[in-house]
């Protein structure tokens, strides 16, 4: 009797070329690796469809207008997260321009040119590492505990008890968060700033040396408007970064107290990245945008 | 109570209907061809084991959770397929008590109880006082208007959350274990409280429980699932006397021979 092939069978040269012991759904031994990196790049898209959809479920609502406790949860979450946060985004500020001070100025100074610190750190402090550094803490004091409240609320169902209550979780929850923090995070990026530069002063002045006229002068001449809004645009869009994501993966996160954990882990993580990322591209558009309308300008130096 | 003609009667006009429902989370099946009417201005009990998919049953009528495949019907219009902004008209006539509460932990128990007022609009803030004033007398926790949820206890939660699920007065109230972590005076004053939701307002109930005593009390249809399907459905009578003997072990808090098996060879 003739044996006909099974068409549904994986080829023969499939199955002999694998060597692990690993199957794919239709039993192609050895090639599950293929599989594996399928399913996770599907998950991926999947995940950034998602918070896609999430984000802008959460614009759609800000800009139908605010609920009826809208304005009372704004006032909470701007106080929790920016009144709460100054002191130590100040604090942090400081000492970062201290340390910009006390590395540049040897090398400033072996040159002759440390009189002209004063550009040089406010521009630093402006333009990256109060942005920057207010956004990271931000991401980590601020993020975390909005994705550990968020998935607490998740994990003990009271996102499901909102929408069985006709309450859109989306327009209540996240809409104030993320109004709050891309309102507070450009204020309190001031608040880093001022310390920054004060740090720096302090160092530069107090310390090393440098002439007090010489140090504001060269700041003012370094700094021009657009050196200021750069910071305060990018921090903008930090917050909108920093609130978002918290807020997705608390609404996101898995059961149980190991879920919320994993989902603040997550959460500062992504922030991270993405603030990085985020600051990369804006820095090489937002430089791109100075040179094509205000070309030739004089070095800093 | 227990009457099978009135069950039989109100079967025949359903406020909610389940035709042929399916749900899996992932390779578990949890409800399998569920086939299901839930009488108009009568209370519903569900029984089962635990994980059976009793209040996954309850969070599909609400659209928390929506079917792999089969229908749902509130008051003859089919709501499964339904998005979130559709479905609110719909929610705003059911009630739901949480098996744990969920009360929102940023808010005083007076705002918990009012938010779904507030939500629904047009009532003055005197108004509102005067509500949750009454609803939270009726669960026995009048003044406990400005406690947080957090230091309240688990069953104060449980009541707390009851006065939010009522504050409306809903056409319908779905109770997820309403009398669990209650001591047993204040379990009776909770089936109470849905014998007279019912007979006072015509509310109708969809109960879950494991307490056998609330269900035989408050139930006028007791519907016991397993393995994602119904098993058996009737009065309370009727379950009470039914010969199964899955049934009767589980209404007489048995363990199985295989259980007790067990647990001797340890």
């Amino acid at each position: 009797m003739d044996m006909q092939p099974d068409k549904n069978a994986p080829p023969a040269a499939l199955v002999a070329a694998g060597s692990g012991a690993d199957l794919t759904a239709d039993g192609y031994r050895g090639f599950g690796w293929i599989a594996a990196l399928g399913r996770s790049t599907r998950e991926s898209i999947q995940a950034v469809g998602d918070f896609t959809c999430f984000v802008g479920s959460a614009i759609g609502w800000m800009l139908r207008g605010p609920g009826g406790r809208a304005m009372r949860d704004l006032m909470r979450q701007m106080f929790e997260m920016g009144t709460l946060s100054i002191p130590v985004v100040m604090i942090t500020g400081a000492f970062i321009g201290a340390v910009l001070a006390i590395e540049a100025y040897p090398q400033f100074a072996a040159i002759g040119i440390a009189s002209r610190l004063g550009s040089v750190i406010v521009v630093s402090v402006v333009k990256q590492t109060g942005p920057i550094l207010t956004a990271v803490m931000l991401a980590g004091r601020v993020g975390g505990a909005m994705t550990a409240e968020l998935g607490t609320m998740k994990v003990t169902e009271q996102i499901d008890a909102l929408r069985a209550m006709a309450a859109d979780p989306v327009r209540t929850l996240v809409v104030p968060r993320i109004l709050a923090c891309v309102i507070m995070t450009p204020i309190l990026t001031m608040y880093s700033d001022a310390l920054g530069i004060w740090g720096g002063w302090l160092i530069s002045v107090g310390v090393d040396g440098v002439r007090n006229y010489s140090f504001w002068h060269y700041a003012a001449a370094g700094t021009d408007l657009f050196t200021v809004n750069v910071g305060l645009i990018k921090s903008l869009i930090f917050g909108m970064v920093i609130a978002s994501i918290a807020c997705y993966k608390g609404f996101r996160c898995g059961n149980g107290a190991r879920g919320v954990g994993q989902a603040c882990t997550e959460s500062f993580v992504a922030s991270f990245i993405l603030i990085l990322l985020t600051n990369f591209v804006m820095a090489v558009m937002l430089n791109n945008f100075y040179n094509w309308f205000w070309p030739n300008q004089p070095s800093l130096l | 109570m227990g009457d099978p003609n009135t069950a039989t009667r109100s079967l025949s006009d359903p406020i909610i209907r389940f035709e042929n429902v399916h749900k899996r989370f992932g390779p578990l099946v949890v409800l399998d061809g569920m086939s299901l009417d839930i009488p108009r201005d009568r209370t519903t009990v569900i029984l089962g084991p635990s994980g059976v998919g009793k209040s996954v049953l309850l969070k599909h009528i609400v659209g928390l959770l929506r079917p792999d495949s089969g229908k749902i019907f509130f008051c003859n219009q089919r709501i499964d397929h339904l998005g979130e902004r559709d479905l609110e008209p719909f929610r705003k006539r059911i009630g739901f008590l949480f098996q744990l509460g969920a009360l929102f932990d940023s808010m005083r128990v007076g705002e918990n109880v009012a938010f779904p007022i507030l939500k629904q609009g047009g009532k003055t803030p005197d108004e509102i006082r005067d509500i949750v004033h009454e609803k939270l007398s009726v669960v026995g926790m009048e003044g406990s208007e400005k406690k947080w949820p957090a230091d309240l206890s688990g069953g104060q939660k449980k009541r707390v959350a009851l006065a939010r699920a009522i504050a409306m007065n809903p056409e319908v109230i779905l109770y997820d274990e309403p009398t669990t972590g209650l001591d047993p005076i204040r379990s009776d004053v909770i089936n109470e409280l849905i014998l007279k939701l019912k007979e006072e307002l015509g509310v109708t109930g969809v109960v879950v429980t494991h307490d056998m005593t609330s269900a035989f009390k408050v139930a006028d249809q007791i519907v016991m699932l397993f393995n994602g399907k119904i098993v058996t459905r009737g009065t309370a009578d009727e379950i009470r006397h039914c010969p199964d003997p899955d049934v009767q072990r589980f209404i007489l808090g048995r363990a199985s021979e295989e259980d007790l098996r067990a647990l001797h060879r340890m």
